[in-house]
């Protein structure tokens, strides 16, 4: 692998580096009596050495194939595109003021048509000049936090994820936004409605379901409509914010301990579970869906309590497990278990035994349900009344993966055991809801 | 007039553009084809031009985001999937349309490409839902022989076709997405066409290659062509969406004309010595000089709240109303770019007001109100003011481009072979990797295989079914034409009936049952075998084919021994045809009486036309011959 020319190995780099060729550079390869000119791309670093990746004069990229008769030429060196932004808009006086803090997934990006490469574009004014109707809603500040793929995130980011964000509010601002890749944006969205108590203002995770190189990208709606939410909404909680349908209507903003990502690929992927949302944005103008909100006061003091204790475990029942799982758990020093059992909040009775040790080894061990939609009952079938009287802890209608991050921060903000599971049952953030209406059940796909 | 295309310098260039008959889309599994009726699944979006580091933006799409630019997709949920809805990546490359392309490659004896890269090629009318196509070069360097003239192709590409158009209200565009993601070939040419006719023939030739391969999808909007059209001192015009191959001649006889119309109108401003820094983007509000008018559009237009916005085009009065090519005046030029940058129905010029019903008294004030003189033109246009002052801007812009002669754009083919405006041409494509989709690598094995299997050319196959089968040219053609030429083949050597036989009827038969309705798509080629082959035992007659095939086009399922059976088709054996002439011998004592031998024509024609299809015409004229010639003898 060669750093000058990223993804080329054995006899493609050797003739390349004989070519004295560089990536963007116009080569020429003549091969069986044709010849071939393009600029030199990178290669992906897990395809083989044997071919070279030419754009050729059409803007279509070929890989040929290079045999020891193969030619390769250096034509010459093409001068780098500058890239030139469009002057940022006239900046509007008045406006509240949002810092969009970055965590990784790209707020915008632009192409590099020449190579293909997909750049971050970073600073505010960059932003201005490529998302320009942000302009007309806030003034922004933006800051880099960490530059990480949403599955690599640890408890470790939330809690630079949460003091920066309460710094930031200490400054004075009137809203924040986080944009985060998807995968993971529920768990963080949750462990901030956790760490981030007594918010003055709206914390705002933002995210793209379609990369931001592409004409169709979500990411520029999504980031106007978090954007607007930070700036104006009543409410001052951690919240989600993505597009409600596949259509570029309306943006839905999500309560941060009750937002899960339900599907792999849509616009709307991100849905409220068991609750309704707290509002919908439509044109820059928010609709409030519900009463039941903290709302905005700048006089509020922000209580940070960012800490977690990785110590604690989300463990999925399937038909089968094996008991001995949870014993490894334990044997390891974990502190915490968050089951997704079956159903009403159901395992196997051959889990009983271990389970029953984990607490006697002072484990906490929670239920909650892999249904995604409805609340954990465990008195309705014998195995649930055993359960709960070994001393499983039901954790009603809070999804599994909130319950996990509240399991980590609940270990991390207590001195004991009971203070933990009192803290475990505790509703903080709105992550258990009372009631379940009819409404909230079905696992909506709407068509636009 | 004859035109002497050569000194003019025409080039003209194709890019043919093929739908291939695959199983699924390119890059997912939905049914290839179109629907009818209401759509199932409606969703809206936003196209937002993407930044590039070369620092183009297109300038049509970009003004159509601004104007707040929304598309609403329609889908059935067999036709689109999330894919093409863009929920979805999309899945691998459809290998049976990399196989078809790279057959059409070989044949065309072009280089398939070592590894293919799937690129995204920005495109934001939203024709595509991504805002983006994906396309591949498969083959480069490739040559077809049309007429003894080599005609280079520069690329053969594999694409996925763009989502079809339904309409337009304002700024709200409607697509229909079952097209989307339909495989499409795209065969470039080099620009070494010189006459109209030409780049027909070429056309013509490709589009036979095309379809020897029997992998590509058949009717109208399966084929389209763009044309690339320039002549000295013209400029590089390109027309997209000739439906029609028979049309291209005419769509370059026209473009031809009207390069050289534009030409003559730049000489006459140049004689008139208008300057660019003349043409000003002066507007005036002239709605009052109109309040009486007694023209309808004009009225209409005040009763629902319009502005009348008038500009003054200096010296170029007479002009607007020279004829470029048939049914397109120069002042439908500017029409054109009114209705595309300002969404306005059309524009009124003072070369045609009067038509209109617009008063004498009120040209004048109206040449008043915008400062005109008898030698200067004035265009109205009536709308809204930002969408009139939009569409004067691009009138003004037209007439600046007039004083340097053709203006290089994109327009589009009507049916009849002439062109209305599209848009500006397109900067250099911006295209960027298809991350989605890994490369493909192409290997001698994989051609070699494809290569053992190529269809042999169409030209070769024509002189081969004429020279082993004795048809006719005509007929070979019409056979190839109609894609029945392997199963004429077939048919040959599995049944005794004749070529000429076969030939005829999967051809002018067929094509004559079809005319009346009958869907002979519905037969498979082992029912139309068979058909020949009872024809061939003389289980029934040649004449009774047409009944065969309507009854089973009706009755799915079945075979021809059933049809004839069903029918009564079944031939008479001597025996039963002796009996059955001597009771129409019987019936017709008096004519015979009459006529002696000379009845025999008369019931020869009765007889038949009773027996068609039961009896051979040979062997009733014999037995009938044999017992009219005991009659008059006992």
């Amino acid at each position: 692998m060669s750093e000058r020319l990223p993804g080329y190995r054995g006899l493609a780099l050797k003739m390349l580096l004989e070519a004295g060729a560089d990536i963007g550079d116009l080569i020429r390869v003549v091969k069986d009596n044709v010849v071939l000119e393009g600029v030199l791309i990178p290669r992906s670093e897990y395809s083989d050495d044997k071919h070279i990746v030419i754009k050729s004069r059409s803007g279509y990229n070929i890989g040929v194939e290079v045999t020891p008769a193969t030619k390769v030429e250096r034509v010459r060196t093409e001068l780098k595109p500058l890239f030139v932004p469009p002057p940022p808009p006239e900046q509007r006086t008045g406006l509240p003021k949002v810092t969009i803090l970055s965590t990784g997934g790209t707020i915008a990006s632009r192409v590099d048509y020449r190579t293909g490469a997909v750049r971050p574009v970073i600073s505010a004014s960059d932003l201005y000049s490529i998302v320009p109707e942000l302009s007309d809603i806030a003034v922004i500040d933006a800051e880099i936090l960490f530059s990480i793929f949403s599955e690599d995130l640890t408890p470790k980011n939330w809690s630079a994820m949460a003091r920066a964000v309460a710094d930031h509010i200490s400054r004075g601002i009137d809203g924040v936004v986080v944009t985060h890749g998807t995968d993971t944006m529920g768990y963080s969205a949750a462990a901030l409605s956790f760490a981030l108590q007594k918010l003055p203002v709206p914390v705002v995770f933002v995210g793209a379901q379609r990369s931001e190189d592409r004409p169709s990208s979500d990411a520029p709606m999504n980031l106007i409509g978090a954007v607007y939410a930070a700036s104006s909404a009543p409410f001052a909680e951690v919240t989600v914010a993505m597009h409600e349908t596949p259509s570029d209507e309306a943006i839905i903003i999500h309560r941060g301990t009750k937002v899960r990502k339900c599907h792999t690929s849509r616009r709307d992927a991100f849905k409220t579970v068991n609750s309704k949302p707290l509002a919908r944005i439509v044109n820059n103008k928010i609709f409030i869906l519900t009463n039941n909100y903290q709302p905005r006061d700048l006089e509020r003091k922000i209580i940070l309590k960012p800490e977690f204790d990785e110590r604690a475990a989300l463990i999925k029942f399937y038909p089968g497990m094996n008991p001995k799982i949870i014993d490894w758990y334990v044997s390891e020093g974990y502190r915490g278990i968050v089951l997704e059992g079956t159903g009403l909040g159901h395992v196997r009775r051959e889990c009983f035994p271990a389970i029953k040790g984990a607490i006697d080894a002072d484990v906490i061990v929670a239920m909650t349900s892999q249904c995604i939609w409805g609340r954990v009952n465990m008195n309705v079938y014998s195995n649930g009344r055993d359960l709960l009287s070994i001393g499983v802890i039901p954790l009603d209608d809070m999804l599994a993966e909130t319950a996990l991050v509240k399991m980590m921060w609940c270990l991390a903000q207590s001195k004991s055991i009971d203070e933990a599971k009192n803290l475990l049952i505790t509703n903080i953030a709105n992550e258990f809801s009372d009631r379940t209406v009819e409404h909230f059940e079905p696992p909506k796909f709407s068509m636009g | 007039m004859k035109i002497d295309y050569h000194a003019l310098g025409l080039k003209v260039g194709l890019e043919c553009h093929q739908q291939l008959a695959t199983r699924g889309k390119l890059f997912c599994n939905c049914k290839p084809h179109l629907f009818k009726g209401e759509p199932e699944i409606i969703f809206l979006r936003r196209l937002r031009p993407t930044q590039s580091e070369l620092g183009q933006v297109d300038p049509a799409a970009f003004f159509e985001f601004q104007k707040g630019m929304k598309i609403l997709y329609e889908a059935d949920a067999e036709t689109s999937c999330l894919v093409e809805m863009d929920e979805e990546p999309p899945h691998d490359l459809n290998r049976e349309a990399l196989d078809v392309s790279l057959t059409i490659a070989l044949m065309m004896n072009a280089k398939p490409v070592d590894e293919i890269y799937v690129m995204r090629k920005i495109v934001i009318d939203g024709s595509n839902t991504t805002g983006f196509q994906r396309t591949c070069v498969v083959a480069v360097d490739g040559s077809i022989n049309v007429d003894g003239k080599n005609v280079p192709i520069q690329h053969i590409c594999l694409e996925e076709d763009a989502a079809r158009k339904m309409g337009e209200e304002g700024f709200l565009i409607r697509y229909r997405i079952d097209r989307l993601g339909i495989p499409l070939v795209e065969i470039t040419t080099g620009p070494v066409m010189n006459t109209p006719e030409e780049a027909e023939r070429v056309a013509l030739a490709i589009g036979k290659i095309l379809r020897s391969t029997r992998r590509v999808k058949r009717g109208i909007g399966t084929i389209r062509q763009d044309l690339n059209i320039s002549i000295r001192d013209g400029a590089l015009v390109e027309i997209k969406g000739v439906q029609e191959l028979e049309l291209i001649s005419k769509v370059v006889e026209y473009e031809v004309q009207r390069q050289l119309s534009l030409l003559k109108i730049r000489d006459e401003l140049r004689q008139r010595d208008l300057r660019e820094d003349e043409l000003k983007e002066r507007f005036v509000d002239v709605t009052s000089v109109f309040r009486e008018t007694q023209c309808q559009i004009l009225q209409r237009a005040i009763s629902q709240g319009k502005i009348i916005l008038a500009v003054k085009l200096p010296k170029i009065a007479g002009l607007l109303a020279f004829e470029l090519t048939p049914g397109l005046r120069f002042g439908g030029e500017l029409a054109d770019r009114a209705r595309f940058w300002g969404r306005v129905g059309g524009i009124l010029h003072t070369d045609e007001l009067k038509s209109y019903g617009v008063s004498d008294k009120e040209i004048s004030e109206l040449r008043r109100s915008a400062g005109a003189g008898e030698e200067d033109a004035v265009v109205i246009v009536a709308d809204k003011i930002e969408n009139a002052s939009d569409a004067l801007k691009a009138v003004v812009e037209r007439v600046r481009e007039a004083i340097n002669g053709v203006p290089e754009e994109t327009r589009a083919a009507n049916p009849d072979g002439t062109t209305r405006y599209m848009r500006p041409r397109p900067g250099a494509a911006r295209m960027y990797p298809e991350t989605d989709v890994p490369p493909i690598k192409i290997t001698g094995e994989h051609l070699e295989r494809l290569r053992a299997q190529l269809p042999e050319p169409p030209g070769d196959k024509i002189k081969r079914l004429m020279s082993s089968y004795g048809l006719n040219e005509k007929l070979a053609r019409q056979l190839l034409d109609m894609e029945y030429d392997n199963l004429f083949e077939v048919a040959v050597k599995e049944t005794n009936v004749t070529p000429t036989v076969v030939a005829a009827t999967l051809t002018e038969t067929f094509k004559a049952l079809k005319r009346e309705g009958v869907k002979i798509e519905n037969l498979t080629e082992e029912q139309i075998v068979e058909i020949f082959k009872i024809v061939g035992l003389e289980k029934t007659s040649k004449e009774s084919i047409p009944e065969i095939v309507r009854w089973l086009t009706k009755h799915e399922g079945s075979n021809p021994m059933e049809a004839i059976k069903e029918l009564g088709l079944t031939m008479l054996s001597e025996e039963e045809l002796k009996s059955l002439i001597e009771e129409y011998l019987d019936k017709n004592k008096d004519l015979i009486a009459e006529k002696k031998l000379g009845a025999l024509g008369g019931l020869i024609g009765i007889i038949m036309k009773d027996l068609r299809g039961k009896a051979k015409p040979e062997l009733v004229n014999k037995i009938l011959r044999e017992k009219l010639a005991e009659r008059l003898s006992g």
